[in-house]
């Protein structure tokens, strides 16, 4: 999207001071980089605490005595399960278990749930989303809400010294600290740290107090991409589509057994016949040989040259000092140690399929 | 003594003894952010105005950089193979890319002095 239909976060103003260079994503204006750069704060997130305007995200509240139902029919969810304050990472699928887009469902109270959506499905999942309400007894609210995340080590001390105490909470767990507050242990970085959705004037406060502590840097999209990346996490629109299903993407993990076999969600016969006669290619860390990075859209292949999948992000880890990529290979050969090459401008270089994440996760589980 | 030019897709060549070196400006690799990987040419081979070059990559992209003016590659900076960043810190300096053999000297003239550049990147 260009000119008069991108839209802008509603604290631009901060990164505009604090000097970061902007760019196009997903409709949005974002802040790409900051003056230290992609590689300093890359690291800074993973040895100390990095700030992230993640505002173009959407948060929807879902309520009513319908919300359960609802939820397990949008969603390969057992709603009514989730224990108050519990987090899952879930999906929208379509009919043919293509995933629409990946969410994070809170429980807030016994008929209330948070659904935090991506940027650049937003529009598409609310749609989705209210047009299936319409045959449950719910709610749903798309809140105006500024939403930051602050990662790393580093980042539940830097929060304590800015007045959020974030004690008890563990990792996948959300609360409302506050009125039109909602903050969870969670993120996108591989990191423990949290996220934290808020009206605009208390994220100013909450910025200035965060800022005003040197173990806490403001942290662009580009270290987001290679923070993610190394920790093996999808990007919705590259790694999954809606011509992606769950079991291909190698998350069934987020699909409990029961709701595997009886549940009622769209997507569930497609999903079932997939997972009954295996998937044809799953995703798969890819470590490329060498210094050079390997990136989005690059061709695989096999020793003898044919066709074995393709690369579906790609680019350099900081933290892991190589280059890094994942993408999907034929099921036959997706299997961590398996040789491949891919094609990046003519030339074929030697990657191996790798076991993910590129870097531990630390989250904070108990 | 060497000449300097530079070019609209901010690069840099200094000139000496119909050989030029070829880098991209400071502000190129600024924009470009942190170099993680250079892909430099083969000595030998011919160029003409407008062909890549080398391909730079940062942690998030590839760019191309261009041939300047036609010519053939006479060396490539090697330091690059093991220290990419060179190019970060040192745009002008130990961060070239390549040295080439100009085939027509008379294509400098199209290209821009300091001062020129100075304004073009306002």
């Amino acid at each position: 999207m260009t000119g008069d239909d991108t839209k802008h976060l509603p604290l631009e103003d901060l990164h505009s001071s604090a000097g970061a260079r902007f760019g196009a994503f997903a409709g949005w204006s974002m802040p790409l980089t900051y003056p230290a750069g992609v590689m300093k704060e890359h690291l800074h997130t993973r040895e100390h605490a990095g700030l992230f305007d993640i505002s173009h995200m959407k948060l929807f509240e879902v309520s009513g005595p319908g919300a359960v139902a609802l939820l397990n029919r949008a969603c390969p969810l057992d709603a009514g399960a989730l224990e108050i304050s519990q987090s899952k990472y879930t999906f929208f699928l379509n009919e043919a278990a293509g995933i629409i887009d990946d969410l994070i469902v809170t429980r807030l109270g016994d008929t209330r749930f948070m659904v935090v959506a991506n940027a650049g499905n937003a529009v598409e999942d609310e749609k989705h989303l209210r047009a299936l309400a319409i045959d449950f007894e719910v709610e749903v609210d798309a809140l105006d809400r500024v939403f930051l995340a602050i990662q790393g080590p580093e980042a539940w001390a830097a929060l304590s010294r800015a007045g959020i105490e974030t004690g008890s909470l563990l990792f996948m767990h959300g609360i409302e600290p506050k009125q039109n507050w909602f903050m969870s242990r969670s993120g996108y970085t591989g990191e423990d740290g949290f996220e934290i959705g808020l009206p605009e004037a208390n994220a100013r406060a909450l910025v200035a107090k965060l800022l005003k502590d040197a173990r806490v840097l403001w942290i662009g999209l580009a270290a987001r991409d290679s923070l993610r990346l190394e920790a093996g996490l999808c990007l919705h629109g590259q790694d999954i589509t809606p011509e992606i299903d769950p079991a291909s993407a190698g998350l069934m993990w987020a699909i409990p057994k029961e709701i595997r076999a009886t549940g009622a969600f769209i997507g569930a016969d497609a999903l079932r016949s997939i997972l009954e006669r295996g998937p044809s290619q799953k995703r798969v860390g890819l470590k490329p040989e060498g210094r050079q990075p390997v990136r989005a859209g690059a061709a695989l292949f096999d020793a003898d040259g044919n066709a074995a999948g393709h690369v579906t992000s790609g680019g350099f880890g900081p933290s892991a000092g190589h280059p890094v990529a994942m993408g999907y290979a034929t099921t036959a050969l997706a299997k961590p140690g398996a040789k491949l090459f891919a094609d990046v401008r003519g030339t074929k270089i030697p990657i191996d399929i790798s076991s993910l994440p590129f870097t531990p996760h630390r989250y904070r589980k108990g | 003594m060497a000449k300097t030019y530079f070019t609209q897709d901010h690069e840099w060549l200094s000139v000496e003894g119909g050989i030029a070196t070829v880098g991209i400006t400071d502000y190129a690799q600024e924009q470009l952010g942190d170099l993680v990987f250079v892909e430099l040419p083969q000595i030998g081979t011919k160029l003409s105005k407008g062909d890549t070059a080398v391909v730079v990559e940062s942690v998030k992209a590839a760019s191309d950089v261009y041939a300047p003016v036609d010519g053939e590659i006479t060396d490539a900076n090697g330091a690059l193979s093991s220290d990419p960043s060179l190019v970060n810190s040192a745009a002008t300096g130990d961060g070239w890319l390549w040295k080439m053999k100009l085939a027509d000297e008379g294509q400098l003239a199209g290209l821009m002095d300091d001062a020129a550049y100075k304004a073009h990147i306002g």
